[in-house]
Order: structure tokens, then C-alpha cells, then sequence
């Protein structure tokens, strides 16, 4: 399997403060990996830092995408590589229209990739056909960026962009907080279709309700910022049966 | 053409006694202001009688008035005697010889805004025979105006031609005593635009100074006066994209628009003085007034400005809702970077019976400069049933610079209903953030957000104008975000 990201010994915070402690982690062209952990671990931290945060500082280790070191990239640049960061919290945008940005991001990697960017009527074509792939009302196009969406809306709205955007390495930042059940299915669905043997997947998650309808192949334990136990998927229902209790005192042990 | 010189040289002569250049050819009057300036400027235009008359009585008032203090901008005092009143036609010597001579930023953002090569010299002030570049173009135009009847040409043509016209509306919006830059200004304003569209008449096409031949160097003090007799229409769009230079720093100029029944004028501008540089040297002070008056039943007029330019804007564009079921609408983006300070907003002065407005302004401010929204609602007793509705929204990239809102209501009928609404926003690094991790680059998302912010006043500006607009804002907010 080829390898797309590789995270080693990755000590970094912010400020004084340490998240990530000697973290390592491989994920191969087309994997799917469920990042799960306790509040604190250092979840979406790892997320923040790949995508390219500057609250936060590396210390040491290295991260490296498709063979390039990808610390040395800007936020914006990683993304044109095929980064995708699908955020916890999408942050709204007042004013700019859903498919603005979503052309702006798409043209800038077109562009990045030395290919024709695309104009507003072969961009409405192919937004169109997503969204009917993801069961999504067109007039979400017209919306302010988040604007006003209820937190089932914004979390499809970011299944959207990564549909459109076509990443090689999709994180997903709790997208299955604040779901309720309907909502959850639907954000798998989109999930689902999007897995390619060109994507990876990285899934940060604290529940393992999300793993029911996205099955991953591999799940990491993350604990104080490290690694502590990988393994496929019945780690994470065994998780669910003994709560995280159980991996604190197996990595303190 | 000779005949013409001779007779500017005899008035001249006989009203100037103090050895004051006749030479036709430097046409430019020393630094000073006296009545003799006023008399000297009046003959020059050979204007007639009433006209002089007019600017002497505002002179008169202007002497006697202060300079005003209440705004929220700081600059030097201005010794108006230092000043030269008459200076239209620019002499070479003092211009920038080539564009070499031109500050090089100001050569950059006119290729950022993609000004055809043979426009930036004229623009940046540089002495070369003013060529108007599409002649045919222009004079396609007048024929279609004057088919309609519409009047649209220099103030100073129109003071000669159609004196009546001018006679009977001149200083009935603006007075010539209104405020000390309005005085000032009616006392020895150069030249501006005059438009007359008649009853019933909707104006073939956009009114745009750009096609008005002998729109360069109407100079500092510009007077514009627009009427649209009943049941017409118009649109008028004002200045250009283009950041302009002028040795001139003090700009006081007056607009006047007069709706009658049933009329509408829209009148758009976009202004992009030069601010000065980094450190706010050599800006523009533009010190404006700006009113329409709606005077007759069903009338509207409508405001849109994007302010980018000057180093200090004074500006609140006003409307007089006079006639019954009148409309007024003011719709501004202002931007100040840098060291700019802009005092600008707007005046609704409600006094017929349901008359309506609405303010839509949106601040812009960055780096270090100071954007202020002064507007007064005011409903008068007669009134019955007025209504307002005003946003006023700030937004605020960095930490440097400050955004002021000043408004005042002013409502004396209990049947009136006003709504403000005030938004502050800064760009934050979240947003950014979110539009870098989808491959967008900063400045890319300034702009994005920017004009998301100003989207429902860009909607107000005629089509061209819109998109050059927001170039433009692009342009100016260049490096805000660092």
C-alpha cells in the first residue's frame, strides 16, 4: 500500500502548553482511519496541525505528505495538494455566497494543478450533481457560508466542499458531533460515496456511533497526545463496551 | 475665438486692479481670495449678471463663517488664502513631465485596475494634449440626448445657454449660505455637470462624466445640478475607478438635485482620490455637500457611493422628502486604509406625508485609518406616516483602526416609524483560516469577505460599475491583512 501520510514522533502545543507528545501515525492511499480518544487527548489538535494552524508550534518530529514535507507548506498550499480539513465548528461567513467560495476553492486548486479553471455554468453542473449525490437542496448554493445552517446543515455543507474539492487525504473533525440520528446517516452516505482508492480518510471521532455507518479500516487510540492502541474495528466496539477508562490505565500501565 | 479673448482681456481689466495677469494663456489667478477673485472668476466665465451677483452675496456669507469642527477627522488648518481660486486649465510646468515622473504605487494600481496605457497619464496629471480617445462614441451620444431633449453639459455652458433653467433652481437644495464649504464653493466654483431631462422623458442612457467632453480639470470646486422635470428619469453616474491625482488638495465640491412629480434620479459615484501615501501625504481633502431635494409627489432619489479615495472624505449625500409618498435611499461603501479618515453618511429629512427611506451604509476600515457614519432621520410634524429603515454595518480588518457610528433621530410624528440597525464586525482569523484550509490565499479571502460585506450596495450600482467597484475595493484593501 502506498503511503500518503506519515506523522512521526510529532511533539507540538500551543504556547508552553504540550498536546501532541511523540505522536506517530502511517495512513496508506485509500485507507480509512477512526482517530478516537477522551476530551483532551489531542484529537483535533493533530487535525488543526496538518491542515496547517499557526496557533499551534511543532517542537520536533516531521510530517510528510505523498513524500514532501508538508510543515514547510502554508495553510492554502496544502490545501491545493489535497488536503481537506472538514471543521468541527465551521465558521460562518456573512455575505459570501456557498458557491462563491466553493468556485474560489476549486478554481485555486485547478489552477494549483496547472489544469483550466472552470466557469459559473460548468461549476453550477457539476455542484448540481453532488448535491443530488449528497440528497442536498440546490438552494443551499445561494446561502451565506454557514450562514444561519442548523448543525446537521453546516456538517453536510463541509461533505459538500470535500465532494467538490475531491481531496487525497480528508480529515473529518467530529463531523458527527451535534447530529441527531437522520442527520448522521446522511453525512455517512456522503462520506461513503466519496471513498476512493485515491482518498484517505481520517475520521476524529469521540463516539463509536459514526463507525456503524462509516466502517473504518484502522482505529487508533489516542491518549495525552500519543498512540496508544491501534487495531481494525472491533477496537472501537470494544471501546464502546469498556469506555475510555479502560485505555488510561492500560497506557499509564 | 480672438473676439472672445479680447473680451475676457476688457472685463478682466476693468474689474482687476491689482496687476493681475490677463494672459489668457496662464489663465491661473495668484493665491488669495477677495471679491475681486470672485468678480475676476465670474468674468472669465462671461457669465452674466445674476450669476455674479449670486456668487458675491455667498462670498459675502462665507467671509463671516467658521470653518466647521464637528467631524470626526483631523487635518492641518487650511489657509484659504494660500489657495488659488482659478487654476482650471493646469500649466504644464508644474505637472509631471512623463510618467516617469508619476509616484510608481499609483502606476501599479493602475495597471491592477487595468487602465488602458493612454488613459494613465491623463489621469495621473501628466502634461499631454488631452485627446478624447472615442470621439464618435461621444458624439453618437449627444445626438441621442438631444433627440430625448435632455440637457447635459458644462455648468458653465449652461449658465450662458440656459440661463432660466439655472437661474430658477440654482441654490434652491444647496443655498449658497447652507454650510462653509458650500459658500465657498458658490462663490467660486469652476465648472461642473448641469442636466435638465424633461417632462416625462426617460434618459436614453447612463449620464456619465466620463463622456461629458471638457470633464478634465473642472478642478477643485465642482457644482453639479441635476433636474428631472415630471414624471422623468434618470441615472448619473459619477467620477471613475481610477485613483486621481490633483495638485489641488482641497476639493469642495456641491450637488443639487431637484425631482419633481412623479421623477427619479439615481445618482451613483464612485470616488477614488488619491489618499497620499503610506504615510498620508499629499491625499485629497474632499469636503462635500451633496442634497437632492424631492420635491414634488411620488418623486425618489437615490444615493450609491463607494468611497475608496482622499485622505479626509466630509460627505453626507441628503435627501429633502418633500412631496408626498417621496422616496429617498442612501446606499454608501466606505473604505479608509492606511492613514485615511472618512466622516461620511447621510441626512433624510422627512416632511411629506408617507414619505419612505432607506440607509444602507457599510464602513470599511483597515490598517490605521479612522471610518466614521454620521446620519441624521428627521421626521417633521407633517409627516404622517413616515417611514425609515437604516443598517449600518462596520467591518474592521486589524487592530489598528476604528470604526464610529454617529446616528441621530429626530422623529416630531407619533405615526412615524424609524428602525436602525448597527452591526461592528471584524474579519476573524477563523474565517480566514477556513478560507485558506479550502486553497484560498489570504488577500483571496480579505477580498471574498469584503464584498460579501458590500454585496446589497454593490446591487445598486449600474452593471460595469459594480464590477469595477469591486476591483477597486480589492485594490485598496491590498495588504491590510498582514
Amino acid at each position: 500500500m502506498k503511503k500518503l501520510l506519515e506523522i512521526d514522533n510529532l511533539v507540538a502545543g500551543i504556547g508552553d502548553t504540550r498536546i501532541l507528545n511523540g505522536l506517530s501515525l502511517t495512513v496508506g492511499s485509500g485507507e480509512v482511519h477512526a482517530i478516537m480518544g477522551p476530551n483532551g487527548s489531542g484529537k483535533s489538535t493533530l487535525a488543526q496541525i496538518i491542515a496547517g494552524h499557526d496557533a499551534y508550534t511543532v517542537t520536533s518530529g516531521t510530517v510528510t505528505f505523498c513524500g514532501r514535507n508538508l510543515l514547510d507548506l502554508a495553510p492554502e498550499e496544502r490545501a491545493r495538494e489535497g488536503i481537506f480539513l472538514g471543521f468541527q465548528y465551521p465558521v460562518e461567513i456573512p455575505g459570501v455566497n456557498n458557491a462563491y467560495l466553493l468556485k474560489a476553492a476549486l478554481n485555486a486548486r485547478l489552477k494549483h494543478e496547472g489544469k483550466k479553471e472552470i466557469d459559473a455554468f460548468e461549476f453550477m453542473k457539476i455542484a448540481r450533481e453532488k448535491m443530488s449525490l449528497l440528497d442536498m437542496d440546490p438552494g443551499f448554493l445561494n446561502r451565506g457560508v454557514n450562514e444561519g445552517f442548523s448543525g446537521g446543515e453546516k456538517k453536510r455543507n463541509e461533505i459538500l466542499q470535500m465532494a467538490m474539492l475531491e481531496p487525497r487525504l480528508a480529515i473529518l473533525d467530529e463531523t458527527d458531533s451535534g447530529l441527531d440520528i437522520d442527520a448522521l446517516k446522511a453525512v455517512a452516505k456522503g462520506v461513503n460515496s466519496l471513498r476512493h482508492p485515491d482518498r484517505s480518510i481520517v475520521l476524529v471521532t469521540h463516539y463509536q456511533r459514526l463507525l456503524d455507518y462509516i466502517e473504518p479500516d484502522h482505529v487508533h487510540v489516542l491518549s495525552k497526545g500519543r498512540i496508544v492502541r491501534s487495531g481494525d474495528k472491533s477496537l472501537a466496539t470494544e471501546l464502546e463496551e469498556k469506555g475510555y477508562d479502560w485505555i488510561r490505565e492500560a497506557a499509564s500501565a | 475665438m480672438s473676439t472672445e479673448s479680447d473680451d475676457i482681456q476688457t472685463l478682466v481689466g476693468q474689474r482687476y486692479r491689482h496687476g493681475f495677469i490677463t494672459d489668457i494663456e496662464s489663465d491661473s489667478l495668484p493665491p488669495g481670495l477677495d471679491e475681486d477673485v470672485v468678480r475676476a472668476i465670474s468674468a472669465r466665465k462671461l457669465e452674466p449678471e445674476f450669476m455674479l451677483e449670486w456668487r458675491l452675496k455667498a462670498f459675502r456669507h462665507w467671509r463671516g463663517m467658521r470653518e466647521p469642527d464637528w467631524a470626526h477627522v483631523h487635518y492641518p488648518t487650511i489657509d484659504y488664502q494660500q489657495i488659488s481660486y482659478f487654476s482650471a486649465p493646469k500649466s504644464d510646468k508644474d505637472r509631471p513631465k512623463s510618467l516617469d515622473e508619476v509616484d510608481p504605487k499609483l502606476l501599479e494600481t493602475y495597471d491592477k485596475l487595468g487602465i488602458p496605457l493612454h488613459e494613465r497619464a491623463r489621469l495621473a496629471g501628466v502634461a499631454v494634449d488631452a485627446v478624447f480617445d472615442s470621439v464618435s462614441v461621444a458624439t453618437t451620444f449627444k445626438e441621442k440626448l438631444s433627440e430625448a431633449g435632455v440637457i447635459f453639459c458644462p455648468f458653465s455652458e449652461a449658465v450662458t445657454k440656459h440661463p432660466d433653467l439655472v437661474r430658477k433652481y440654482l441654490g434652491t437644495v444647496v443655498p449658497h449660505r447652507d454650510n462653509f464649504f458650500a459658500a465657498l464653493n458658490s462663490a467660486v466654483f469652476s465648472d461642473g455637470s448641469f442636466v435638465y431631462i424633461p417632462k416625462g422623458v426617460r434618459c436614453p442612457m447612463e449620464l456619465s462624466t466620463y463622456f461629458r467632453i471638457n470633464a478634465a480639470n473642472t478642478g477643485q470646486f465642482e457644482r453639479t445640478l441635476i433636474v428631472a422635470d415630471e414624471g422623468s428619469y434618470v441615472s448619473y453616474l459619477e467620477g471613475c475607478t481610477a485613483p486621481m491625482r490633483d495638485e489641488n488638495q482641497l476639493h469642495a465640491a456641491v450637488v443639487e438635485l431637484v425631482a419633481l412629480d412623479n421623477a427619479e434620479i439615481k445618482y451613483s459615484t464612485v470616488q477614488n482620490w488619491y489618499p497620499g501615501d503610506e504615510n498620508g501625504k499629499g491625499g485629497i481633502y474632499n469636503f462635500v455637500t451633496k442634497r437632492g431635494d424631492c420635491r414634488g409627489r411620488n418623486s425618489k432619489i437615490s444615493w450609491t457611493q463607494v468611497e475608496t479615495g482622499s485622505a479626509i472624505t466630509w460627505k453626507y449625500p441628503s435627501c429633502i422628502l418633500r412631496g408626498e409618498n417621496a422616496v429617498g435611499e442612501f446606499y454608501s461603501v466606505a473604505v479608509a486604509n492606511n492613514l485615511q479618515q472618512a466622516d461620511t453618511g447621510t441626512k433624510m429629512i422627512h416632511i411629506g406625508r408617507n414619505s419612505r427611506s432607506t440607509i444602507v451604509s457599510k464602513g470599511i476600515s483597515a490598517g490605521r485609518a479612522q471610518n466614521a457614519y454620521r446620519g441624521l432621520v428627521r421626521v417633521m410634524p407633517q409627516a404622517e406616516g413616515a417611514r425609515n429603515h437604516t443598517q449600518c454595518d462596520s467591518l474592521l480588518i486589524g487592530d489598528k483602526c476604528g470604526a464610529h457610528t454617529f446616528p441621530y433621530i429626530e422623529a416630531r410624528n407619533p405615526t412615524a416609524r424609524i428602525e436602525h440597525e448597527a452591526t461592528t464586525s471584524k474579519i476573524s482569523a477563523d474565517q480566514l483560516f477556513y478560507c485558506r484550509q479550502r486553497g484560498i490565499s489570504e488577500e483571496d479571502a480579505v477580498n471574498m469577505i469584503v464584498n460579501g460585506f458590500c454585496k446589497e450596495v454593490f446591487r445598486e450600482l449600474p452593471m460595469e460599475f459594480a464590477v469595477e467597484a469591486q476591483n477597486l475595493l480589492n485594490v485598496s484593501l491590498e495588504g491590510a491583512v498582514g
